[in-house]
């Protein structure tokens, strides 16, 4: 079998909850007490593809403004990147634009584009609204999801009452994705890498057993959403 | 109190004041830290010439860009972590903060001065303020610095007029319970305020390590940087989140005998196990040639250094490094690779640092320290190779078993095992290798414990102790190490008896000790005492100690 490597960074701003993600998806371990991120964490994940093997390499960026100028370190070399904002931080959703324009004149080789607005727990705070954010991944070419990484732990934990129906479902346009049909047959990692790695057709493997970690369960509309699959 | 001073060495221990290094536990040839003291460096902090102390502060050459024209890849932009432009970007997209800021300059005095007696402030054992030279403040130990830019307003008055209008230095203030120290260092000013028994010099260290965890977080030619480009700068933006680091430190600074002595704990180890430890890292990094040091330490004490030829680590670099570690969190998530500068090692720049706990069941972590930014993957495929050696060479469990304390360890129970029932604590420092061993090793937990206590309060407490802890026993030995170091008339040997306890403390060319005995103790009893100690910690150095200095 094919064995494609995928470089992806994750970018945003400080708190937003990249590392809480990234965690959640590679699902080596669980933590309420995720603290901010120094430099940059280092996660690795194989996922297993119809017809190939990736070997995905996850750079988890820090978001304290000491750690900005690393940044190109991690970009340098990536496949894609996943830009990450909180839904009720406005700020951190421009961030994402500063992000964009810094990755499109820096960038070396083509970069695949992913938008996450994360927190959607939160909805009650809000601060960027889901259409803005969606037009505006659609103006990249970039798909956009809404996800909660707490949610998703809570879900995992087995239960959690009150807190679906959560807003946010609107990512119109034309980086839509549908909620978690789409989202379990492409986790936008799997999404990213496999545009990445030039196999933009390959499906995902949900089931059997081939994905052997824990997929993003990304946009799960009702907390009682089926755990993602895992080895 | 009767409390008898006797500064004069007694005669039975004269003789022994310059024994030969063979008779002095720990000592060792060569070492990986490097010994000067820093209590030297702290007198001519302390210089009152300005001119003098910013010499200080501006030449020095990059030992980092040394290095790497000696392995031979072009010196890039390690130094510096920003372009100007990106501090320019940066600040434009911030405007929250200096926002902020400019609110605060507009109500004067009324509110803040009520905010001076708010429960966050008063009441404090030490505050520590630090600001830019511009008056901006950037941290406070308690409450909001937000709200403190009229004290911040004051301090920077003081300190401008006496050197202004005095072309002096503002050192010291003292009221009846309390001093406040200064210490002005490059674009920075830090102040002390401190009802504590610590002494002015003390003080001043502590105040010189929270300026290294500055410099530590963003090298000195940044921070001289960006204050030259903007005066006015709020340095807070660039420090977010490394406030911990600096809350941290200061907590280290109290509790740990480490600081007081500039030392070094190792965590004892048996001597086989260590020598294995070491030779994994060698047999495994030698051919890698950008890597300056490889650190491995667990719970503030280190069990290994291996190193360039030629470098040596400053003890006040590995407590920075100590505090990083013990701060981050995030290093027990996953591999990381941060840039970090060591001041003492070179203040310019930045070498870059693969960080990692050496296994899910081992608290142990690696460090590994070079001059090239790009080395993240052989560092890790390193990383993993030392891993699996120490498992296979079992060293993994000597290291939790000396981090659990357990019961069989010699070095786990020294006051038992050496069974001198008049002693109560010790703290013993070996002068050549600046490694320190006490009576009561602090322990990862209690220390998580102290951090808790000092959430609650930080509070001056007039609480009767019951037992001493060896916190208590370290506080207690301040002055008696401030006596010792002092720089006009420094003591050799002070013995000191009253009601409560005894306490030795003595400094020869070797090694420095200080002992607290029961209340009322004969100094003939302590001199037997202190040679049966001594004689044990000699013949345990090997474990308590790391007796050789490897290099790659
Ligand atoms: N309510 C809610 N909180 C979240 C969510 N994801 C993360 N958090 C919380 O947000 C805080 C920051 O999360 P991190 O994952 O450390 O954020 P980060 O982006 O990695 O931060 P840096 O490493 O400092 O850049 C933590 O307290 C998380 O528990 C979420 O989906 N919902
Ligand atoms: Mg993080």
């Amino acid at each position: 079998m094919k064995v494609i490597e995928a470089k992806i960074v994750v970018l945003g701003s400080q708190g937003v909850g990249k590392t809480s993600l990234v965690v959640r998806y590679i699902g080596k371990m669980f933590s309420r007490h995720i603290s901010p991120t120094i430099g940059a964490s280092f996660f690795t994940c194989n996922i297993n593809l119809a017809e190939a093997r990736v070997k995905l390499q996850v750079w988890d960026t820090a978001g304290q403004e000491r750690f900005r100028s690393m940044a190109p370190m991690y970009y340098r070399n990536a496949n894609a990147a996943l830009l990450v904002f909180d839904i009720t931080c406005r700020a951190s959703f421009a961030a994402v634009k500063g992000w964009v324009k810094e990755l499109q004149s820096n960038a070396a080789g083509p970069l695949v584009l992913a938008l996450v607005g994360n927190k959607a727990d939160l909805a009650a705070a809000r601060a960027v609204p889901a259409t803005d954010a969606a037009r505006y991944a659609a103006a990249l070419g970039a798909p956009y999801t809404e996800t909660s990484a707490l949610r998703s732990a809570a879900s995992r934990r087995g239960g959690c009452g009150g807190c679906g129906g959560v807003g946010g479902r609107g990512a119109r346009g034309a980086a839509r994705l549908e909620p978690a049909h789409a989202a379990r047959r492409h986790p936008a990692p799997a999404l990213l890498l496999a545009a990445a790695a030039g196999a933009a057709g390959a499906e995902v493997s949900a089931g059997g057993g081939r994905v052997e970690l824990p997929a993003w369960s990304l946009h799960t509309p009702r907390a009682d959403t089926p755990r993602p699959l895992c080895c | 109190m009767a409390s008898t001073s006797k500064d004069s060495l007694p005669s039975h221990l004269t003789h022994q004041e310059n024994i030969d290094d063979d008779l002095v536990p720990g000592a060792c040839p060569e070492s990986i830290l490097n010994p000067t003291d820093s209590f030297e460096e702290i007198e001519t902090e302390m210089s009152t010439d300005p001119e003098q102390r910013h010499a200080k502060l501006t030449t020095k050459s990059s030992t980092i860009s040394e290095i790497q024209s000696e392995i031979g890849e072009p010196s890039k932009d390690m130094k510096t972590a920003k372009s100007s432009d990106d501090l320019k970007e940066g600040m434009a997209s911030s405007p929250s903060s200096s926002n902020i800021t400019e609110q605060n300059g507009d109500d004067v005095d009324t509110d803040k001065d009520e905010y001076l007696q708010s429960p966050e402030l008063v009441n404090k054992e030490k505050h520590v303020f630090i600001l830019s030279s511009a008056g901006k403040p950037i941290y406070s130990r308690y409450g909001n610095e937000d709200k403190l830019a009229g004290l911040c307003g004051v301090i920077q008055a003081l300190v401008s007029v006496v050197e202004d209008h005095d072309q002096d230095i503002l050192r010291s203030i003292c009221t009846k319970d309390c001093k406040a120290v200064f210490l002005v260092k490059g674009p920075l000013i830090l102040v002390a305020v401190s009802k504590s028994n610590e002494s002015e010099t003390q003080l001043v260290m502590q105040l010189t390590y929270a300026f290294n965890q500055i410099v530590s977080v963003l090298t000195l030619t940044q921070l001289n940087r960006i204050f030259e480009q903007r005066r006015n700068y709020d340095l807070r933006r660039l420090l977010a989140g490394a406030e911990r680091l600096i809350d941290n430190l200061l907590i280290f600074m109290e509790k740990d005998p480490a600081f007081l002595l500039g030392a070094v704990r190792c965590l004892p180890l048996p001597e086989k196990a260590r020598e294995n430890i070491t030779n994994a890292i060698i047999s495994t990094c030698n051919k890698i040639r950008d890597l300056v040091f490889a650190i491995l330490i667990a719970g503030n004490q280190l069990i290994t250094l291996v190193r360039m030829k030629k470098y040596t680590l400053h003890p006040s670099d590995i407590h920075l490094l100590f505090n990083l570690v013990r701060s981050s969190e995030s290093f027990k998530t996953a591999e990381s690779w941060t840039p970090v500068c060591l001041p003492k090692f070179d203040a310019t720049g930045f070498l870059h640092g693969h960080v990692s706990y050496i296994s899910e069941d081992c608290q142990a972590c690696l460090l590994l320290l070079t001059v090239q930014r790009d080395a993240f993957y052989p560092l890790s495929q390193a990383k993993h190779t030392i891993a699996e050696k120490l498992e296979k060479m079992k060293c993994i469990g000597a290291i939790n078993d000396a981090l659990n304390r357990s019961k069989d360890l010699p070095t786990t129970n020294p006051l038992k095992h050496i069974g001198i029932p008049i002693i109560r604590h010790f703290m013993y420092k070996c002068k050549s290798t600046a490694q320190l061993f006490t009576s009561d090793p602090i322990s990862l937990d209690r220390l998580q414990d102290y951090r808790i206590m000092h959430k609650e309060g930080g509070d001056i407490t007039v609480k009767k102790i019951e037992k001493l802890s060896d916190i208590d026993y370290v506080k207690n030995y301040r002055k008696f190490c401030n006596q010792i170091h002092c720089a006009t008339v420094p003591a050799k040997f002070i013995f000191r008896s009253n009601c409560e306890n005894t306490i030795l403390a003595w400094i020869t060319n070797g090694f420095e000790l200080y002992v607290t005995f029961d209340a009322l103790v004969e100094k003939e009893q302590t001199k037997k005492a202190v040679d049966h100690l001594l004689q044990w910690i000699k013949r345990e150095e090997n474990r308590i100690f790391i007796m050789n200095a490897p290099t790659f």
